[in-house]
């Protein structure tokens, strides 16, 4: 497993005449973390949708190692090494733990014994593996978050996309999820693009920041240059400030 | 031997010999049963084997169809008419009956998933198609419109052309709800079987996990169709007739659903379970209706007791009992 290079090339994507993302352009390099930060509404998880296959964007491409993704069904976006997480959770309820992690190991692994063991690998990384036998449903929010990493994961992503993971998460969990993502990209170098509203996270964990407003890129760079941008604190951290 | 170790593999050994003695029950029932017993058991068994067929697409992949009698009354007016018509045999004549009712069930359920029509809209298609059908039936000189069809009754046993009595419908529909259920096996334990589990519980999740949705759907109410089909093929020939007013029925779709629902969507046991419950509270209903000459007392009764069961046990009487005797089937 190793990462691979993301490149957004002027997307754009309308809801009905409602302009939610416009002109957006940024890359991961292979085996970066990068965040995408902006406030609500701002088009983040529309970008993530236009990458996973969700939405097809009405302006620009999607290329992953310089091969265009845009416009596949999520499905074959998985299959070129895209892996996605849900920022409104989507576990399979009724399924156990173990099956929820499978599910995504059979992706790549036909055979239903050979993925179980794959899921089980995932979820001990994730400190989930007591809970395997468990009914999805019956998971605390901060479980189900890292379940839907654990399942995301199994499917041998090249690309991870993780939608605010954080959110929830008391700051000592924060930091186990952050250290387990920092672990994660420097034993498999995979590419990760993080959409995080959790500070603290993003500080510890991107070597880039893209900030989006009103569905349009207004500022790229390494945390500490965002923290101080003046753009950036005017929409964004300039509200909370105030 | 491979076969039987991925049919077996995770089961109690408890669970393997009650299922041993049920088979072998099952094998010389007709030696011990009489007349009337033997034909509950071929219902029952008639109702559990569509009810595993319905159950792969419901309990398995989660899109309800309401329109079943579809598939078994395409695949019963089709064996059963190459027979009337050209003396063509039900087992050349399923191989055309199971392709054209799994053809239905393609366009059926292309119509509906191509263009996401989910949950009751998805039934309600369902239900328009089977009752097209019906109409166009109703019309039919072929099949003799709505006047039916009708086989020469002949008890002689010849199985080339699948006439005889009870005995041997009866063997036959044995050995399809026993294929039905290890299929049904084979298939939740594969890659399919929980794909489908994980369309049932999220289809976007599942999608964004690789599973190509439309194509794991496609095959769900095809294999479905297919294995309703040959549920319509021995019925017409158990019965000997057929009317598109009683093959194409909204009544006899929903017949279908009863034993999954009843005995518990999704699991394996559910269907068989199911089907003991209802045909067995069916004739004890008709039995009390004769005793006490009210006519219509047993829709009455059965309706009332179809409601207490789902009631207090909306997710099948077979779960419950499963952890009860510690038979442990989860409803995965």
């Amino acid at each position: 497993m190793s990462g691979a290079h993301l490149e957004l090339a002027g997307v754009g994507k309308n809801f009905r005449g409602l302009r939610a993302v416009h002109d957006v352009s940024f890359a991961v390099p292979a085996g970066a973390i990068h965040a995408l930060i902006g406030p609500n509404g701002a088009g983040k998880t529309t970008i993530f949708n236009m990458i996973a296959g969700v939405y097809r964007p009405d302006a620009g491409q999607v290329n992953l190692d310089g091969k265009k993704i845009s416009g596949l069904r999520p499905d074959l976006v998985c299959d070129a090494g895209v892996g996605r997480t849900f920022q409104i959770v989507k576990p399979f309820k009724g399924l156990s733990v173990l099956e929820n992690v499978t599910v995504g190991a059979l992706h790549r692994r036909p055979n239903l014994t050979d993925a179980r063991a794959a899921a089980a690998d995932i979820l001990q990384g994730l400190g989930l593996h007591d809970r395997r036998n468990q009914a999805a449903e019956s998971l605390t929010l901060p479980d189900r978050k890292r379940l839907e990493v654990a399942r995301a994961l199994a499917t041998e992503p090249k690309l991870l996309l993780l939608d605010e993971v954080m959110a929830g998460l008391r700051p000592t969990e924060v930091d186990v999820m952050v250290a387990f993502l920092r672990d994660l990209n420097a034993r498999t170098g995979l590419t990760v693009l993080l959409i995080e509203h959790v500070m603290r996270a993003v500080m510890a964990l991107a070597a880039e920041v893209v900030v989006v407003s009103y569905g349009e890129k207004i500022a790229q760079g390494t945390p500490a240059e965002i923290a101080r941008h003046q753009a950036v604190l005017d929409v964004y951290l300039g509200e909370e400030e105030a | 031997m491979n076969l039987l170790r991925r049919l077996t593999d995770g089961v109690p050994s408890r669970a393997l010999w009650c299922l041993g003695l049920l088979l072998v029950g099952l094998l010389v029932a007709p030696a011990v049963l009489g007349k009337y017993g033997l034909s509950v058991l071929i219902l029952i068994l008639y109702f559990a084997y569509v009810g595993q067929a319905w159950n792969i697409m419901m309990g398995f992949a989660g899109q309800l169809s309401l329109g079943h009698a579809l598939y078994a009354g395409l695949g019963g007016y089709i064996a059963a008419g190459l027979f009337f018509h050209y003396g063509i045999g039900p087992w050349a004549g399923l191989f055309v009956a199971v392709a054209a009712a799994s053809a239905a069930g393609a366009v059926v359920g292309y119509l509906g998933f191509r263009f996401s029509l989910a949950g009751v809209y998805f039934a309600l298609l369902t239900i328009a198609f089977s009752e097209f059908t019906r109409i166009a039936f109703d019309h039919w000189g072929w099949v003799g419109g709505s006047g039916g069809l009708f086989l020469k009754v002949d008890a002689t046993v010849n199985l080339l052309n699948l006439r005889g009595g009870p005995i041997l419908f009866y063997y036959v529909i044995l050995a399809l709800a026993v294929g039905a259920f290890i299929l049904c096996r084979l298939l939740l334990e594969s890659r399919l079987g929980r794909y489908w589990l994980a369309i049932r519980e999220d289809a976007e999740a599942a999608q964004a996990v690789g599973v190509p949705v439309l194509r794991c759907k496609m095959i769900a109410v095809v294999i479905s169709a297919a294995m309703t089909a040959l549920a319509g093929v021995w019925n017409a020939f158990y019965y000997n007739n057929l009317f598109p007013e009683t093959a194409f029925a909204m009544g006899r779709s929903i017949e279908f659903t009863l034993a999954p629902i009843i005995g518990g969507l999704g699991t394996l046991f559910g269907p068989i379970v199911g089907a003991v419950v209802l045909t067995g509270l069916g004739e004890i209903f008709t039995d009390l209706s004769e005793v006490f000459h009210i006519s219509g007392i047993k829709q009455i009764f059965y309706g009332l007791a179809l409601l207490i069961i789902v009631m207090y046990r909306p997710a099948g009487v077979w779960p419950w009992l499963a952890d009860r005797f510690g038979f442990g089937e989860k409803r995965r």
